[in-house]
């Protein structure tokens, strides 16, 4: 076995500085840590749903079984509307962003105020 | 299918590609479709958020409005969603590194025996260690990728070249096929139609890495002596094994500098590129244009495919979208080369009758993405212009 610490390499630094995307530098640590749960929480579901079709055939459920499950293209078509479910669930508020500046609306106040005495 | 990126379980395994674990492949799986949401669902939120405040508010305190893609850029750059998305493409594209990484580095002991029993004997891999790796290759990791193609966790090792492999899905969203190559097949797609029955002798694929795009080439080939170079050693000895497993036998991988080649003149009957303009500083690019028209035989043919190029007709907001790449994932050539008029850069370099044409990744569209459909990720997007002459 190598020496070779796989687990702290994975995670090296890219050589160049990296762009500062919010004023906060801690705003950028925190959509570091966000996007990274965001697809673990995926590879846990994914995992789930690999137990649920090894319980479906009746297959042993073990952990070698698990990293052997290759999907079909159905059960592959499935995982994938799974995935894009997901992401549109934990994605909603930036989606729901893009949504607004499509059509810029008044505050609630201001429509409250103006049909107050229709 | 179409809302949806294909799976990494259709990625094709050759002889050395990183086994994935499931979890391995479940991340693949979630990027390549974070990718795709990134681009189709939110990605017009940044047109949007230009067009509704951040032009405006420019118009009103310059009087005018902005000239260049940099104005733009400095503009957008403090607007609070484009931040926000800019943000989580940054993230994600690290994340694919570290995927890949994870899952090569993790193998590493086995990848390099499997490369090494294909590459153990064979004239056709020549690693030179007296080239070097030019300074504007070490100055920042390209996309992001820890190490660039030249960098090696222990030396002699493959994992550069493992890692960039193994990850291309998901950067594309498995818009380049199975094998990555849907560059090479579109290549292959264009000279057959082009050029049918032509068979050049020698074909030379200049900053080749992992040799994804030339293999079809040697495969369709056969006979032809196919020769691929690069400056970076990890890459090729990975992209060697690779092509002896996928069979092209008749493909050599040279460590070699393209800005100062030891062939002959008129050599080649194809000098091809394919993605690597982009990555060449500006002073080595019209050096290498000018060793490739070298080396090219009369009647050969130079045929390079790049994202397109920026002209006066791309409006200006295209062009900065375009140009994200170059600041927020380490592209540090990608805007000056798209401003460069390749076209002329080729005629000065001795090659008169320059076209252009529009290149498409060739797919097994069964499973993966019609590129010929859909919305397009600018700047990734496995859609591409060929810049081709050839040789009088």
């Amino acid at each position: 076995m190598s020496e070779l610490d796989w687990i702290a390499r994975a995670g090296a630094k890219a050589k160049g500085k990296r762009p500062a995307f919010f004023d906060d530098p801690a705003a950028d640590r925190m959509l570091s840590m966000l996007t990274a749960l965001i697809g673990e929480v995926s590879v846990m579901r994914q995992r789930l749903d690999t137990v649920e079709r090894l319980l479906d055939s009746g297959a042993p459920v073990t952990r070698a079984a698990i990293e052997a499950y290759t999907p079909d293209t159905a059960a592959a078509q499935e995982r994938g509307e799974l995935i894009r479910d997901y992401i549109a669930r934990v994605m909603r508020g930036v989606q729901q962003e893009v949504e607004a500046m499509a059509a810029p609306e008044p505050a609630i106040e201001e429509v409250s105020a103006a049909l107050r005495d229709m | 299918m179409s809302d949806i990126a294909p799976p990494y379980a259709a990625v094709a395994r050759h002889a050395v590609f990183p086994e994935p674990k499931h979890d391995d492949a479940a991340r693949f799986d979630f990027l390549a479709n974070f990718n795709k949401y990134l681009s189709g669902t939110l990605g017009p939120g940044n047109a949007r958020a230009y067009e509704t405040r951040v032009r405006p508010a420019f118009a009103r305190a310059h009087g005018r409005d902005p000239v260049d893609r940099f104005e733009i850029r400095r503009a957008m750059n403090a607007d609070p969603f484009h931040r926000l998305w800019s943000g989580l493409k940054r993230n994600s594209m690290e994340m694919r590194q570290h995927n890949g990484r994870a899952m090569v580095l993790r193998q590493l002991d086995n990848l390099d025996a499997r490369a090494a029993a294909l590459n153990d004997g064979k004239d056709t891999l020549r690693l030179d260690p007296g080239v070097e790796v030019p300074r504007y290759q070490r100055a920042v990791d390209i996309h992001c990728m820890p190490g660039s193609y030249h960098g090696e966790e222990r030396p002699g090792d493959v994992s550069a070249g493992a890692n960039y492999d193994c990850g291309l899905f998901a950067t594309t969203a498995g818009g380049l096929g199975a094998l990555s190559d849907g560059g090479g097949q579109a290549l292959v797609d264009w000279v057959r139609r082009e050029r049918p029955g032509w068979q050049p002798r020698r074909i030379l694929d200049l900053g080749a890495t992992v040799g994804h795009n030339v293999v079809p080439l040697a495969l369709v080939f056969p006979d032809a002596e196919v020769v691929a170079i690069d400056t970076a050693a990890p890459v090729l000895r990975y992209g060697h094994a690779r092509a002896q497993a996928l069979g092209a036998t008749n493909l050599q991988f040279v460590q070699m500098n393209a800005e100062s080649m030891a062939f002959p003149d008129g050599h080649f009957d194809w000098v091809q590129t394919t993605m690597y303009l982009h990555e060449l500083s500006g002073t080595a690019l019209p050096r290498v244009i000018a060793e490739g028209v070298r080396v090219l035989a009369s009647g050969g043919l130079m045929l390079h495919l790049e994202q397109p190029q920026y002209s006066d007709a791309m409006p200006l907001y295209e062009q900065f979208i375009r140009d994200w790449d170059a600041f927020n994932n380490n592209e540090p050539f990608w805007s000056a080369m798209h401003g460069l008029d390749l076209k002329q850069l080729m005629r000065d370099a001795g090659l008169p009758d320059v076209f252009v044409t529009g290149v498409r990744a060739v797919v097994d569209t069964s499973i993966f993405p019609d590129q010929s459909q859909g919305e397009e990720d600018h700047g990734r997007a496995a859609v591409w212009n060929a810049y081709g002459a050839w040789k009088p």
